[in-house]
């Protein structure tokens, strides 16, 4: 067994809390919230930042938190799925849940972080902005329709 | 015909009930069995004995209602519809009733398998029969403490009432219900008066989903548990020669490095064996580490030479072979009618064609993973399965234990189609456990996943119609695959029983690439031939694509034919269904059809694809699709599988291209590995037959027709026939090279 004493510490500010880490310093946002500090609700899918499951908000913006290091999260606001609202009822989620969106479902956390990343900066968006803001998500299932049909259910009730 | 037959099973005792210790009664019941007649549920709820029942019924004192669900949901929807069928008939409000997964810990479950879309096929009359036995214990219960007859009450939404109005709530008379016989003879509803079935009902999980709470197997965590990865032979062919764990050791995290695959070998000497393949590595290593991240970067590290045990094959090779197999005399007939070759011989014109697929991974978005903990008292193993008794039963031949020692806890599952249902990973991570002695999550990387999966394989299908006097007289079909063949009704589908003389003849090259079952086996591509096949073939005959079809099913329908395995006139009704709602034949300017018709997997579907060409490329605008899948039991959860089955299938129909270069898959990843996007999916726009015949599954049977109508809807755009799969990849492919 080796020594995992002498790891770094970060200060992270997740979902309005500090959570204080060891972890080495290349090791990717993603695995620090699902190993660490038990935020599951980010999901792992590929690792190269190709298929969004793993999506959260950094200062606001939909970030790919498998390609981002845990030693550039320090000082950042990062929200995830967990915190995106107190009791799960933030605009996108309402819609995913009118929709009912999901089929297996483990895409759709970061479906709904990267749909609500982008409502935020455009509310009344058209539909070829939807299809192109939603494109680097991955649904293996398929539910593009539903995903679609959510986000401008979640735009009415935004704007 | 399969599809009209009612499941007759004996319902004597098929149910039975007890009073539960903390209140309330629990009803077990055995889908497809009777029960022993010594066993009663058990009356503590942390013990349900699975054993003897696979699946129970909680009704509390407050009258809520729990499920405890035996189907694995791999986004079938399942989970939500087949409690649709209790509650219909128990009578209960939608929202009083929960559905908790059980968990997995049984020798007689039969029918665990969440694959097939036969789980609602099965269940449509035993769950109705066990609500309505359950509704009518608890009118019994009331009727005799009201002192009238129970024929006098009558039940609705958890509430009894009498002559005299008087009422009595479910949860007021659960204790007394629970004492009482079981009712041998119950009705159920007419499809008329059903007010839950035939409702949308969302997905039973929608807030956990939603939230981010943990579902997932890769969710899942234990105190002390650690986590592996596993470094497998970059080719298929080549094994373990030689590795130096120092470098990997030396990383902070990484607790350890093991081999493992010994008791795999020995296991696979008699299992089953067209994954085998996989487990034929001999030995693997294996990185134990504190977290995930640690256990990749240990993998990354490990320095592993490889050596070759069997030929390194390729593409090239497999095509090479495929075409061998059609052009050669090795077949096996799998159905004969009349006389193929006369009619061959006799024809006016013979028109062929071949078609052809390549392998294909799964990539469930959930990477496979599995969590084992093998301790001399018990095996836990919690995960993504979708055979979870198959599972049970592997590993107690794995580590020689009582079947009774293995448990398995189902989580939900990150997509499936067809790669849970090889319990590899559930080998992995057990023999991992069992080897270091802790618990342990066996976890693969996306790489993994896709570069040492159980292929669906690549195959050939050579199609030949003869033609006399504007007449069909003979069809024959070859299959080319690798590894299987088509297998039971498959070839009873249409046309046969259309065409007089038929023959369907299949044959296999086997390679040392691990290959299984995929989303709709075989269909998948089958019907994209076939349907492809028709389109040419009225074009060559100068027929109307629609009529062609309606001729063809008349003569099917004028020539009953008990062997075959589809019904004419529910063919016709989706055909007649799509062509009136695609706005057939009078597309705008621009815009170009293809059609599809298809039965598979007990559903009868058909497919009209709308596509534009844009910078050249064909994109799919609309896909209309006419079902015939009996009752639609939960509107919601079919169009959601209808719709993701399409758009799937238009997915790997167009753009997802897979192959092997010295045994290396070509990809590892989604930067090379395409699956569809949001930008280049279609609307679905989704139409039912009525019917009252009992519901069929949807999880599979609109996924294989809709590469057909896009393939032939490209035809009407292009003037180019695509008989190789996936289309944008072969966009230029030459006709003279096919066919
Ligand atoms: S896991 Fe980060 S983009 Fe796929
Ligand atoms: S719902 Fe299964 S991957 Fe999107």
């Amino acid at each position: 067994m080796q020594n995992i004493d002498n790891m770094p510490t970060f200060n992270l500010k997740i979902n309005n809390e500090t959570h204080t880490v060891e972890a080495d310093m290349d090791t990717p946002l993603l695995w620090v919230l699902r190993d660490q500090i038990d935020l599951v609700g980010t999901k792992y899918g590929c690792g190269i930042g190709q298929c969004g499951a793993c999506t959260v908000h950094v200062d606001g913006t939909a970030t790919r938190s498998c390609l981002l290091q845990v030693s550039q999260a320090e000082g950042m606001n990062i929200t995830t799925i967990e915190g995106l609202s107190e009791h799960g009822d933030h605009p996108v989620q309402q819609a995913w849940k009118e929709v009912d969106v999901p089929q297996c479902g483990y895409c759709q956390a970061g479906q709904i972080m990267t749909a609500s990343a982008f409502l935020d900066k455009n509310p009344n968006p058209t539909e070829t902005q939807i299809r192109n803001a939603m494109h680097g998500n991955i649904c293996r299932c398929a539910a593009y329709n539903n995903i679609e049909e959510a986000v401008k259910v979640a735009a009415e009730k935004l704007s | 015909m399969a599809t009209s037959k009612q499941m007759t099973f004996s319902r004597r005792s098929f149910l039975k009930s007890s009073a539960l210790a903390s209140g309330g009664m629990i009803i077990g019941f055995n889908l497809f069995n009777a029960c022993k007649s010594d066993v009663k549920p058990s009356i503590d709820l942390s013990k349900l004995n699975y054993n003897d029942f696979n699946a129970f019924i909680k009704i509390s004192p407050e009258g809520k209602v729990t499920i405890f669900a035996p189907n694995p949901e791999i986004g079938q929807g399942v989970k939500t519809s087949m409690p649709m069928l209790i509650a219909e008939e128990l009578d209960v409000a939608w929202k009083d009733v929960y559905v908790v997964q059980g968990d997995l810990d049984t020798k007689n479950f039969t029918r665990q398998l969440a694959g097939g879309s036969q789980s609602i096929r099965l269940g449509w009359e035993p769950l109705r029969q066990t609500g309505a036995t359950a509704k009518q214990m608890l009118v019994n219960a009331a009727a005799a403490r009201w002192g009238v007859d129970a024929s006098e009450c009558n039940a609705k939404l958890g509430v009894i009432t009498n002559a005299n109005g008087e009422t009595l709530g479910y949860g007021d008379v659960v204790s007394e219900a629970a004492l009482l016989e079981v009712p041998e003879n119950v009705t159920l509803k007419d499809s008329k008066d059903f007010t839950i079935i035939g409702q949308g009902k969302g997905n039973v999980d929608i807030d956990k989903i939603i939230t981010g709470k943990p579902l997932f197997g890769l969710d899942y965590k234990e105190e002390g548990m650690l986590y592996a990865t596993i470094l497998r032979p970059p080719a298929f062919g080549q094994i373990l020669d030689s590795f130096d764990a120092a470098a990997a050791k030396a990383i902070p995290g990484v607790i350890d490095v093991i081999t493992i695959g010994e008791k795999a070998k020995a296991y696979i000497e008699d299992g089953p064996n067209s994954w085998t393949a996989r487990f034929n590595d001999h030995e693997k290593v294996v990185v134990i580490a504190n977290n995930t991240w640690n256990a990749i970067k240990g993998k990354k590290a490990i320095k592993a030479t490889w050596k070759e045990e069997s030929p390194l094959e390729d593409t090239a090779l497999h095509d090479k072979k495929l075409n061998a197999i059609l052009d050669g005399n090795t077949f096996s007939t799998m159905r004969s009618d009349g006389n193929v070759k006369k009619a061959f011989a006799n024809a006016d014109t013979v028109f062929e064609r071949t078609y052809e697929s390549p392998f294909l991974p799964h990539s469930c978005m959930e990477p496979m993973n599995f969590f084992a903990s093998v301790t001399p008292d018990k095996v836990h193993l919690v995960g993504p399965t979708q055979t979870p008794a198959e599972a049970a039963k592997i590993v107690s031949k794995l580590l020689d234990r009582d079947i009774d020692d293995v448990h398995v806890e189902m989580t939900r599952m990150g997509g499936g189609f067809g790669r849970r249902l090889y319990n590899d990973f559930v080998c992995e991570a057990v023999e991992i456990s069992n080897t270091i002695k802790k618990p342990v999550k066996m976890v693969s990387t996306r790489e993994d996943d896709i570069a040492t999966g159980i292929y669906r394989p690549a195959k050939k299908y050579r199609i030949a119609a003869s033609l006399k006097e504007g007449e069909i007289t003979g069809y024959h079909l070859k299959e080319s695959n690798i590894d299987s063949n088509m297998y039971g009704l498959i070839p009873h589908f249409f046309p046969a029983g259309a065409i007089e003389n038929y023959q369907v003849d299949t044959a296999n090259y086997r390679s040392n690439i691990s290959t299984g079952a995929w989303r709709a086996p075989y269909t998948n591509f089958l019907a994209s031939a076939e349907q492809s096949f028709f389109d040419e073939l009225a074009e060559e005959m100068g027929v109307d694509r629609i009529q062609l079809h309606m001729d063809l099913l008349d003569k099917a329908k004028n020539n009953p034919d008990p062997k075959i395995d589809y019904s004419p006139e529910r063919l016709q009704g989706v055909l007649k269904l799509v062509v009136d709602k695609s706005n057939w034949g009078k597309a705008e300017e621009g815009v170009y059809q293809g059609l599809s018709v298809y039965y598979c997997h007990n559903t009868h579907v058909a497919e009209v694809a709308d596509i534009v060409m844009e910078n050249g490329l064909p994109l799919v605008k609309k896909v209309t699709c006419a079902v015939d899948c009996g009752v639609v039991v939960n509107p919601l959860g079919a169009l959601n599988q209808i719709k993701g089955g399409i758009i799937d299938g238009i997915g790997h129909a167009m753009y997802s291209d897979f192959g092997f270069n010295n045994g290396i898959p070509q990809s590892n990843n989604f930067n090379t590995y395409q699956l569809i996007r949001m930008g280049q999916t279609p609307k679905v726009d989704v139409h039912f037959i009525e019917s009252d015949m009992a519901p069929t599954g949807l999880g599979e049977p609109t996924l294989p027709p809709v590469g057909a109508a896009v393939a032939n809807a490209i035809y009407k755009a292009t003037g180019k026939r695509l008989r190789k799969q996936p289309y944008m990849s072969n966009m230029n492919v030459e006709e003279t090279v096919l066919g």
